[in-house]
């Protein structure tokens, strides 16, 4: 493995929180030399912070005191890309200044509604960033309550944005034009997620909304369809379709249920060819999903996945961590790094993101020696040996 | 958007595929200026134009689907017949044009084809190509095909939605395949870049799958670390209590959370509910977290008769953090978004007027736009291989006689 050289001629200065975290891991995957501020407080055993920040080299110091902004201000003239996400009423690095000190420097700014707008000062953690966006309305009970995925998506959704704007501005500089700022809103990031929701609304005037467990909208009786069925050890998700994917896959359901002698029930006088969800109701649907539902009790999730991937049948089980951690398919791919630990122990995490020629970029360690990588990011930021040991006196910059 | 620099106004794209993933990498990318063609088979169109409502008027026409459209706008749309020599000639002379090919069939397809990397490289050197698909290109489970909907299964989202004891919830559509294409928007962006200064071509692999995970890496870490599996657990929180969706009136519902005991104190205050900061049950976080059920069952007493978005405004004025939950159709509303024109109007060949979301990137230099509509089907072959591509007439008409751009159905593309 190697380092990815996409990348290697930039050097990214990463102010974030947490909206911008996925956004210097991503330029860290494409190989750029991302810097990591961090002031002394900072908790940096969390397993968010250490997924995100992965690879990234690590100074500590605090960007809210004059003597550590001065040294941020005297590092933007020799960086490429800016990634901070301070509150949009914080005039410190408002983009005209950042660009008096570096018209080339590619500001990016992420923040829960954008910089501009009537409610950009608003506050919001990734419960109120799900809900400004509409994904909530979209997940839960039919007229229940709105819901989030139990593991916070926004940052997550503004940073993978924010590394695209990143590298569409820097295409513009690497075809001569200059810098700029570039306003990441996670709100509007994270409508990507509703895929073509909004054209119900746009085009028919009706309003998608929560679905729960099962698939409705498919059946001109209003049947629903069930999306989750208990299994031995946790859920599957599959669904009776229609079209060519969905008779293959009900065909090899089948043929998977008589090779273990699973009573058929209905199933074995269905002529798949024929067979249109559209036109079943509910009773029907029911007394299909009846012997079905008795087959799935019986398999783990790993065997659904085995079975229906050598079947070439459309369904999946539903994961938890511990299943993905185990799953072959990513172990084959080389998916996982294992990369030392300050205490001299590794720790498991996603690699990157992507292969490249065949090959998956190596993702390096964060944190290793803190003092001795600050030194080394403040003499790349151009200070003598004797600032350095002034800075670490005043405690300005983290000694340890 | 003619008279405004665009920072990829030099950049050809040509796609390959259909449905999300690929798509909307593409459109994103048009959205910032590059020139992208999409290429469809007369057979057998993209699948998003016929399978998904909505239609125009109800009616379902390869012209007339709304799930196409809104993934496609800022693209200018070809047809190609890949199983005729002479539609297989012109798809290589559009890939030699191309400065990133994307393509998201089942791995392997495009090398069947002859028009894998290995096969085009040779005539165009410095192209970045990217692959997209399920699983990736490689590995056991590499030929597996899926919809992205139940992908985000696999991938452990649809397990964290709903209550502990209850069943996993769906997410609306192919929640997974947006987190790929944003993602791969990154890498394809990163490789053009590397192509701009050495002149070095690249193929990418991306699977869906993994980059999904990426989304999931911090409970994926705490697992590999602590062993910690992370459960769904309807709104709840480690540290935030309140947070919540709590009804309001006229079936609205507010978002809201507190993160400290200050902010509890302020919010009850607002809430014209002081005497809940009192209350034993809800005077410390840790308290607050042992009662959650009271706890919910309180806010959601002040909430009922208030209005969501008033209310909102009253404690982000305070400092607490709330949001209405907004429907898809508040989204049209919303003030926010408004201000940034998220959704920007074009005339469509037969749909007509429609709304395309447009990303929540605002360059300052090169602000980008909807460049145009959705194309219809083949609607562009004329412009494209004889502007583009650098077709006589002549040979345009030679093509079309061996139709080329005609009938016979290409191979399927990988769903998601």
């Amino acid at each position: 493995m190697r380092r990815d050289p996409m990348l290697s001629a930039y050097k990214v200065l990463d102010l974030s929180g947490r909206l911008g975290w996925l956004a210097g891991r991503i330029m860290v995957d494409l190989g750029a030399d991302v810097i990591k501020v961090e002031p002394f407080g900072t908790d940096l055993d969390g397993t968010e912070w250490r997924a995100l920040n992965l690879g990234k080299r690590l100074l500590r110091l605090d960007p809210s005191s004059p003597a550590g902004r001065r040294i941020i201000e005297k590092a933007i003239p020799g960086i490429d890309v800016l990634l901070e996400s301070t509150d949009p009423t914080d005039e410190w690095l408002r983009p005209d200044r950042t660009a008096a000190l570096n018209p080339d420097l590619i500001h990016v700014s992420i923040t829960p509604y954008g910089r501009v707008g009537p409610r950009a000062a608003w506050r919001g953690t990734d419960l109120e960033m799900m809900a400004a966006s509409g994904a909530m309305s979209l997940a839960g009970e039919p007229g229940g309550t709105p819901l989030r995925i139990s593991a916070p998506q926004a940052h997550a959704w503004a940073g993978a944005h924010a590394a695209s704007g990143a590298m569409i501005a820097l295409i513009h500089r690497s075809q001569g034009g200059g810098g700029q700022h570039v306003d990441v809103s996670a709100q509007a990031s994270i409508i990507a997620a509703l895929a073509h929701a909004p054209t119900f609304v746009d085009m028919m005037g009706t309003v998608p909304s929560r679905a729960g467990s099962n698939m409705t909208g498919r059946s001109i009786h209003g049947a629903e369809y069930k999306a989750f069925w208990p299994c031995a050890d946790g859920f599957i998700n599959f669904v009776i379709y229609g079209g060519p994917a969905g008779r293959r896959t009900n065909k090899a359901l089948i043929a998977w249920m008589r090779e273990k002698n699973a009573d058929l029930g209905v199933l074995a006088d269905i002529d798949w060819n024929t067979f249109d969800p559209k036109l079943a109701d509910q009773d029907e649907v029911d007394r299909l999903e009846a012997p079905i539902a008795r087959f799935f009790q019986d398999i783990t999730k790993a065997e659904f996945l085995e079975g229906a991937c050598a079947r070439e049948m459309l369904g999946y089980p539903v994961s938890t961590v511990a299943d993905i951690s185990a799953d072959p398919q990513l172990e084959a791919r080389g998916f996982w790094c294992d990369v030392p630990t300050p205490d001299g122990g590794k720790e498991r995490h996603c690699g990157a993101f992507y292969i490249t020629d065949g090959e998956r970029p190596e993702t390096l360690s964060t944190g290793m020696d803190p003092a001795a990588e600050g030194r080394r990011i403040l003499k790349d930021f151009g200070y003598s040996e004797t600032e350095i040991d002034g800075f670490v006196d005043e405690r300005v910059v983290g000694a340890a | 958007m003619n008279d405004t620099p665009q920072a990829l106004a030099n950049i050809n794209i040509v796609e390959f595929g259909g449905y999300a993933a690929g798509p909307h990498i593409g459109k994103v990318l048009g959205n910032y200026g590059a020139t992208v063609v999409h290429v469809e088979s007369q057979g057998r169109p993209d699948g998003f134009r016929m399978e998904y409502p909505p239609y125009k008027d109800g009616k379902a026409g390869v012209n007339r689907g709304g799930c196409f459209a809104f993934f496609n706008d800022s693209k200018y749309g070809v047809t190609l017949d890949l199983k005729n020599p002479a539609g297989l000639d012109l798809a290589r002379r559009l890939m030699g044009w191309a400065d990133i090919v994307i393509e998201n069939m089942r791995p392997g397809v495009m090398a069947r084809l002859g028009l894998g990397y290995e096969d085009v490289r040779d005539g165009n050197p410095g192209l970045v190509m990217l692959s997209t698909c399920n699983m990736g290109q490689t590995g056991p489970r590499a030929h597996t095909p899926g919809f992205g909907s139940q992908l985000s299964s696999l991938a452990g989202f649809c397990g964290l939605i709903g209550e502990t004891e209850g069943s996993p919830m769906l997410l609306y559509g192919p929640y997974i395949d947006f987190i790929a294409s944003a993602m791969a928007t990154s890498a394809v962006l990163a490789a053009l870049d590397q192509r701009l200064r050495s002149g070095k071509g690249a193929l990418i692999d991306i699977s869906q799958y993994e980059t999904g995970l990426h989304f999931m890496a911090g409970p994926l870490h705490a697992y590999h670390r602590d062993g910690a599996v992370a459960e769904r657990r309807e709104n709840r929180d480690d540290v935030a209590a309140p947070h919540g969706a709590y009804a309001c009136d006229g079936g609205e519902w507010l978002a809201l959370s507190c993160w400290s005991d200050k902010e509890f104190a302020t919010l009850t205050a607002y809430l014209d509910n002081p005497a809940l900061a009192d209350d034993r049950r809800f005077t410390t976080a840790e308290a607050r977290l042992e009662n959650l059920d009271a706890l919910d069952a309180a806010i959601g007493a002040c909430c009922r008769d208030r209005n969501a978005i008033e209310t909102a405004a009253v404690l982000q004025a305070a400092g607490i953090a709330a949001y209405p939950v907004n429907t898809v159709a508040d989204l049209f509303d919303d003030p926010q978004l408004k201000t940034q024109s998220t959704w920007r109007y074009r005339e469509h060949g037969e749909i007509g007027d429609q709304a395309y979301w447009f990303p929540g990137l605002a360059l300052s230099a090169t602000p980008g736009d909807v460049s145009r509509a959705a194309p219809l089907l083949g609607g562009d072959n004329d412009r494209v291989f004889k502007e583009f591509v650098g077709l006589s007439e002549e040979e345009f008409d030679t093509y079309a006689a061996r139709e080329a751009f005609g009938e016979a159905p290409g191979e399927a593309p990988s769903r998601g």
